[in-house]
């Protein structure tokens, strides 16, 4: 399940040699030598470019082809993510295969947070290419996706139920048969859901009136809906209960175990010691160590 | 490319001399008002300069927004700057002339109107660029843009029926024009097109190379991490 | 349909929302009140000039309301951010606008509302032509407000200074419907005129506009 192998920069570039001939490159790809010009940059980043250019097509299909092979959740290549001068991702590749637990670990500032939003498509790259669900295109897989961010995401003015309602509806959870049978599936759905989560679905509260610990999973809640084949989620157990978030882990591994692919960014990682697949630590924009266990220590 | 641009600065130097020339003295004096109406030359060459770069900032907004390539968005940027510009010319004429004709500041005759229409349109368009905290600051100017474009002809036909209720004195010649001045106002206004294009050619190498610089900067915090 | 059913069901969410908080409301109605007071000791309601100008006093006073009401549209989707969980779902953006457009509309004709009959009893106002043409003239010119507005709001969500962005960019380009609004209003309550070619032009208005808005929105709403 664990399949990943730091990028190799030289055998990339063996491989684009051997299937574009060297005539059709672009004019400075022709008489540049990457590695010798630019070493840092080559090193760091592999081949990153958001142009299409005859290069980068010929690794594009290598790694089409790895991605199909090895029924990857998510392939990064390169991610590069710059808030004007700011650089918050700055070389991020992996590949993540699908079924596992992945526990994103670092100080804040190292990207988990954007790393999540731009897997779930709510942010751009500035540069490299990601492949969610086996998809280019995020948005053909957003109805796939869970995302619960630290922010509720929840209108504080309605009841769970009542906020699930309005979600599951742009969701399409029920398929149209007549509207009778697509309310009642609704329904359904969402108190499946609430319960799921060991919130009581009759509560008609406010959300902006729970805890924090309901609040952060009645937001569980609301990226279950769909039933997403990948979950991200950013620091949710952040102010909750220890026994809450017990629950919480106990409930994401369950998930886990049901063959859906989940990212958990959090600093609590010890709540998920047992549970997770991988830990991965990120520092200053990449990715610097993964590993299955916990306290190898890191680097 | 270079070799180009002297030549134009040349053909630029050489014409508004001869349009300055023409207009100030070889053109023949105007009836009625008298000298004052030779700010005619600089005030309609401006007004059909401007419309001919926002025109411009329309096709390259939408060749953005179909393409999404950034050299685009610079001659978008680049001939909204210079068409403000040129426009605000064409604002501060237009007053000058009325003022000693008409004894009033203002007119809200169609041309002047629409003008500062133009103006208001394309000023908003500069503040959002300025303001916008978006990364894809880009996509949203384009679109503003193609908001401004579809509004010219609205804003158009409004003021002119507005107008055809409730004339008032018109700024320039409403009727014919000698064919002399005519003459006068060709050449002025090829000047000014040459001087518009030498001007948002330095704008758009300067942006570029603006770019390159936050690029290169926005590499090395890439490359050394933070701080 | 499924459009159709994200909108309607947005429509209600926004409508339920803000009949429970009823708070943005009645702010909102006391200001279009006071407005309407201020205009009135501002514009003397008993020169005979006045009922000249009393079409164009409705509609600035109409555009202030609807300004302050644009503003917060966004507002309850910024709070917890909640348009992030609209983008996640797979629900196009267009059925999103739609509604916000329409509340808006629903909002700001309720304003429109208690104005008009305020400005009717402190102008002493009387519609010497088409009474009757009144009605699409408010509901063309207050659709031709709401839909940029309402999508404005979205772009000056992406930027600093939000508030005064709205109408930074909307007066502008709002210049030919206002222009038509004032002009068709004045026309039929002097009766001297015909509103007909005002009234054609806010159609004509109306339909580019929200064309080019429901063509747009998604990449507002994905520009982040």
């Amino acid at each position: 399940m664990i399949s990943w192998e730091p990028p190799q920069p030289q055998k990339m570039a063996s491989e684009l040699k051997r299937v574009v001939p060297r005539s059709k490159w672009p004019h400075f790809l022709q008489n540049l030598d990457i590695r010798r010009s630019f070493p840092k940059t080559y090193s760091i980043l592999g081949i990153h470019s958001g142009k299409p250019n005859p290069a980068q097509s010929a690794i594009k299909n290598v790694r089409s082809m790895a991605e199909t092979q090895s029924n990857c959740a998510v392939v990064a290549n390169g991610l590069i993510k710059q808030f004007g001068r700011f650089a918050a991702l700055r070389g991020v590749s992996g590949e993540f295969a699908a079924g596992g637990l992945y526990v994103i670990l670092g100080d804040n500032g190292a990207g988990k947070t954007t790393l999540l939003r731009i897997i779930a498509g709510l942010s751009h790259l500035t540069r490299g290419n990601i492949s969610v669900l086996g998809n280019r295109n995020i948005r053909e897989v957003r109805g796939h996706i869970g995302y619960m961010a630290h922010p509720s995401l929840l209108y504080d003015e309605m009841g769970g139920m009542e906020n699930l309602r309005y979600f599951a509806g742009l969701y399409e959870i029920a398929p149209r048969t007549s509207k009778g049978d697509s309310a009642k599936l609704t329904e359904e759905r969402c108190r499946e859901v609430i319960t799921a989560v060991k919130l009581d679905p009759d509560l008609e509260r406010p959300v902006g009136q729970y805890s924090q610990g309901m609040r952060q999973r009645m937001s569980l809640a609301r990226a279950l809906l769909n039933d997403p084949r990948l979950l991200l989620l950013d620091e949710p157990f952040s102010n909750v209960d220890a026994r809450s978030a017990k629950e919480m882990a106990g409930l994401l591994a369950e998930l886990r175990d049901k063959e859906k692919t989940l990212f958990v960014v959090t600093h609590q990682p010890a709540l998920l010691e047992s549970l997770a697949d991988e830990f991965v630590w990120m520092e200053a924009g990449k990715i610097v160590k993964r590993s299955p266990a916990l306290h190898t220590g890191p680097q | 490319m270079k070799r180009g641009f002297t030549i134009l600065a040349i053909v630029t130097g050489l014409l508004l001399s001869f349009a300055l020339y023409e207009a100030l003295i070889a053109a023949p004096t105007e009836r009625t008002m008298g000298d004052v109406q030779r700010i005619f030359y600089y005030h309609v060459p401006s007004a059909w300069t401007a419309f001919l770069l926002f025109l411009i900032n329309f096709i390259a907004s939408l060749v953005f927004l179909i393409r999404r390539d950034s050299k685009s968005d610079i001659v978008a940027l680049v001939s909204a700057e210079v068409g403000v510009v040129f426009c605000t010319v064409v604002l501060v004429t237009g007053p000058i002339w009325a003022r000693p004709v008409w004894g009033i500041w203002w007119t809200w005759d169609l041309r002047l109107t629409l003008t500062l229409v133009l103006w208001l349109i394309y000023v908003s368009y500069l503040m959002l660029r300025r303001f916008s905290t978006s990364s894809q600051t880009a996509k949203l100017a384009a679109v503003l843009a193609v908001f401004g474009a579809l509004d010219i002809p609205l804003v158009y036909f409004s003021i002119w029926f507005f107008r055809t209720q409730h004339p008032s004195p018109v700024i320039g010649n409403g009727g014919s024009l000698d064919p002399r001045m005519a003459h006068v106002l060709l050449i002025n206004w090829a000047a000014f097109s040459c001087l518009a294009w030498l001007v948002c050619w330095t704008r758009f190498r300067l942006e570029v190379l603006k770019r390159e610089v936050e690029e290169a900067q926005a590499l090395e915090s890439l490359l050394e991490g933070p701080r | 349909m499924r459009l159709f059913a994200i909108t309607r069901a947005t429509l209600a969410k926004d409508v339920r929302l803000e009949w429970r908080s009823k708070d943005a409301i009645n702010a909102m109605l006391f200001f279009s009140l006071l407005v309407v007071v201020i205009f009135s000791f501002a514009f003397d309601p008993t020169a005979e000039e006045s009922r000249r100008i009393a079409g164009g006093l409705i509609w600035v006073a109409f555009l202030f309301a609807a300004i302050v009401a644009l503003n917060q549209t966004w507002a309850r989707e910024l709070r917890n951010q909640v348009l992030d969980a609209y983008r996640v779902s797979p629900a196009p953006a267009n059925p999103l606008f739609l509604a916000k457009a329409f509340g808006n509309f629903v909002f700001v004709s309720v304003l429109e509302a208690l104005m008009t009959p305020l400005f009717i009893i402190f102008y002493k106002l009387r519609a010497l032509g088409n009474a009757w043409e009144l009605l699409p003239i408010a509901v063309l010119g207050t659709w031709a407000l709401v839909v940029n507005g309402t999508f404005f709001a979205a772009i000056s969500l992406r930027t600093r200074s939000r508030e005064i962005m709205l109408p930074l960019l909307l007066f502008p380009l709002s210049i030919p419907a206002l222009l038509a609004m004032v002009n068709s209003t004045t026309a039929v309550l002097t009766g001297e005129e015909s509103a007909r070619f005002w009234i054609a032009l806010l159609v004509a208005y109306d339909v580019v506009f929200t064309t080019v808005c429901l063509l747009l929105f998604e990449t507002v709403l994905e520009a982040e």
